[in-house]
């Protein structure tokens, strides 16, 4: 319906699918919009839930009457509603999340501060997981039914159903612990050892040796996830014609597989590859918290215990910004491998 | 002209009866469906048989008879917790909460997606499109974060849980229903009621919805999975109700106590493969039902 024509060389129109150019700026309208809504989402959320905002923010903190007028003052929340959202908006679009009541330093910094642990633990999970989660879905189409298949598809499924600090639970018991006749051999938790010194070779591979069980217990939980749409959509294509056609012309099997099923099979793996990287701070949430690596997910759930609300939203808002950034990154992608999708 | 003829109930029920029929004997050739729902059967017969197996005076914590974290024994088999409660008490009555919330949840979040949905879907025009635009909006918010904040501004309660996870899940069933609906309403069979002057509400509530009925079952399984993973998640961070026993709860206090450090495994062992089982078998359940209603999936 939005093939249109075009009138090319001044006399013959051809059938001309709707530009890169167009698509692009439709998807990141649509990006915009998902952002104004988290915003507005993020300003109800925390303040016309249930009850005096004062009162839920302060938690019990604030006896008397004026504690309170003071507390409402500082947070600005004595000014009407609309007025309150209009210093939200430009607070947060100029990067002024609100004070952290347990840190007493802007949240932006803390979040900034925090950003790096997180993104080095999800990154390289997301990695190993992309890879041999990929691995492991052509090796499960290849062998559809047979014993292979079975085993894989049986495990990433188990994986697919497990909690996934469970998972980290059960390794920190075994392997950073040590079980019977099982040695302990990794920290069970943190980031670095405290006498390690920044900005040597040592310091790598320490900080190496602290991610090795959190890398590995989010990459078991991620590959799943891959390894099922992989072979999914590997089958799917797995009877299409133009892979008949392939063989005809003479191609061997192995070609068939690499050069045609593969690459098209990719498709929604890589959407769901972007669209996962959104998800950082929610995969890191738990596995952060169980091995005590000081990330934003760690953050968060500290937060919870207090709680500290301009945390929580700031961590809140940046979860749901990288959420909108991947799947825009995802579609941008997607439109460029598959023009079919443009429009 | 012996036999009468049939009323129109009649003829209904035996075609519905005839379809429900045909549904099991397809679900039966499914064999991981069905091993995933004897093991459901088992855990459903556990939690309603709950006070029959386990006296809930196990639960209390001032009236515990074990020792701190006792090993496996004869009159504990699954081991004491830190208050000297049995696990295996434990287990049995937090099986009732864990599959308590996970099926509220679902259902909350099924009546929202499927109204949203069927909504979206069936009516154009804006009302459809802004449903459909809130429906994507809701999609970007990421689930964990979202409940967590919900959880800690709403308090802390079995149905506010339930809610939580019902209100974050939903916009993945909306599209679903959704795209089934717009492929329905396509169908020549709702052109020719609405000629016989079928309104929208008729069209609606007898054509399409019992036609994305079999979906959203399907569908319901799979959600019930992730509500019970949720609920496990939530209350491991501590957003759980207090006074109540699920498996998440155990296991968060289990961390606290440190229970793997001191090599407590009967105490973190138990209830995660309890989590596990119970997942599976609703992700087998529901894929078996998913290839029973879209038949194009069952090639693979």
């Amino acid at each position: 319906m939005s093939a249109t024509l075009v009138a090319a060389g001044g006399s013959t129109p051809t059938l001309r699918r709707p530009s890169y150019a167009k698509y692009v700026g439709g998807r990141v309208l649509g990006a915009l919009g998902s952002l104004a809504f988290v915003l507005v989402v993020n300003f109800f959320l925390f303040r016309v839930l249930p009850g005096d905002p004062a009162r839920t923010l302060g938690r019990g903190r604030f006896r008397t009457e004026e504690q309170l007028e003071a507390f409402r003052a500082t947070y600005g929340l004595d000014q009407p509603l609309p007025q309150q959202f209009l210093t939200f908006l430009k607070n947060t679009l100029t990067g002024d999340l609100g004070v952290s009541l347990r840190y007493r330093v802007p949240v932006s910094e803390l979040i900034l501060d925090r950003l790096w642990p997180t993104l080095l633990l999800v990154g390289t999970s997301t990695l190993l997981a992309t890879i041999i989660g990929i691995y492991l879905g052509m090796v499960s189409a290849w062998n559809r039914g047979k014993t292979v298949d079975r085993v894989w598809t049986g495990s990433t499924l188990t994986l697919y159903s497990m909690p996934e600090w469970w998972l980290g639970l059960l390794l920190i018991a075994t392997l950073a612990v040590g079980f019977g006749p099982v040695p302990g051999m990794f920290p069970t938790g943190g980031l670095h050892s405290v006498d390690a010194d920044p900005g040597t070779f040592g310091y790598v591979l320490d900080t190496a040796w602290h991610l090795a069980l959190p890398v590995t217990t989010l990459t078991l939980a991620y590959l799943a996830d891959y390894a099922l749409i992989m072979r999914s959509s590997l089958l799917d294509e797995i009877g299409e014609d133009y892979l008949v056609t392939a063989r005809a012309k003479g191609l061997r099997d192995l070609q068939v597989r690499r050069r045609h099923a593969v690459p098209n099979a990719l498709l929604p793996t890589t959407t769901l590859v972007a669209i996962n990287l959104g998800f950082v701070v929610s995969g890191a949430i738990t596995i952060e918290t169980i091995f005590s690596i000081p990330g934003l997910g760690l953050l968060a759930t500290e937060a919870l215990s207090i709680p500290d609300y301009w945390v929580l939203q700031g961590v809140f808002l940046v979860a749901s910004a990288a959420v909108i950034l991947a799947n825009l990154l995802a579609n941008l992608l997607y439109g460029l491998l598959d023009p079919r999708v443009r429009t | 002209m012996t036999t009468t003829p049939l009323s129109a109930r009649q003829i209904g029920r035996r075609r519905r009866n005839e379809a429900l029929r045909r549904t099991w004997a397809e679900f039966r050739s499914h064999r991981s469906g069905l091993v995933g729902l004897v093991v459901l059967g088992g855990f459903i017969l556990v939690a309603l048989l709950a006070p029959v197996l386990a006296d809930s005076d196990g639960l209390s914590v001032t009236r515990a008879t074990g020792g701190v974290l006792e090993g496996p024994s004869a009159e504990f088999p699954l081991g004491t917790d830190d208050n000297g409660r049995s696990v295996l008490t434990l287990l049995i009555w937090g099986a009732r909460i864990s599959l308590f919330v996970g099926l509220l949840a679902t259902a909350i979040s099924m009546v929202i997606g499927t109204l949203v949905g069927l909504t979206s879907g069936f009516f154009e025009g804006w009302p459809g499109r802004i449903l459909f635009r809130l429906t994507e909006w809701f999609l970007v918010i990421p689930f964990l974060p979202l409940a967590l904040v919900l959880a800690s501004v709403l308090g802390r309660s079995l149905l506010n849980i339930a809610l939580v996870i019902g209100v974050a899940s939903w916009p993945g069933t909306a599209l679903l229903i959704r795209s089934q609906t717009l492929s329905i309403k396509e169908r020549p069979y709702l052109d020719r009621a609405r000629v016989l002057g079928a309104g929208r509400w008729h069209l609606m509530s007898r054509h399409v919805l019992p036609n994305v009925m079999p979906m959203v079952f399907a569908n319901t399984t799979l959600t019930v999975a992730i509500a019970i993973l949720t609920e496990t998640t939530l209350s491991f961070l501590g957003l759980g109700d207090p006074t109540r026993v699920s498996w998440g709860s155990m296991l968060d206090d289990a961390f606290t106590v440190g229970a793997m450090t001191t090599g407590a495994w009967w105490f973190i062992v138990p209830p995660g493969v309890c989590v596990v089982l119970v997942v599976l078998s609703f992700t087998l359940v529901g894929q078996a039902l998913e290839e029973v209603v879209n038949p194009r999936l069952r090639r693979r």
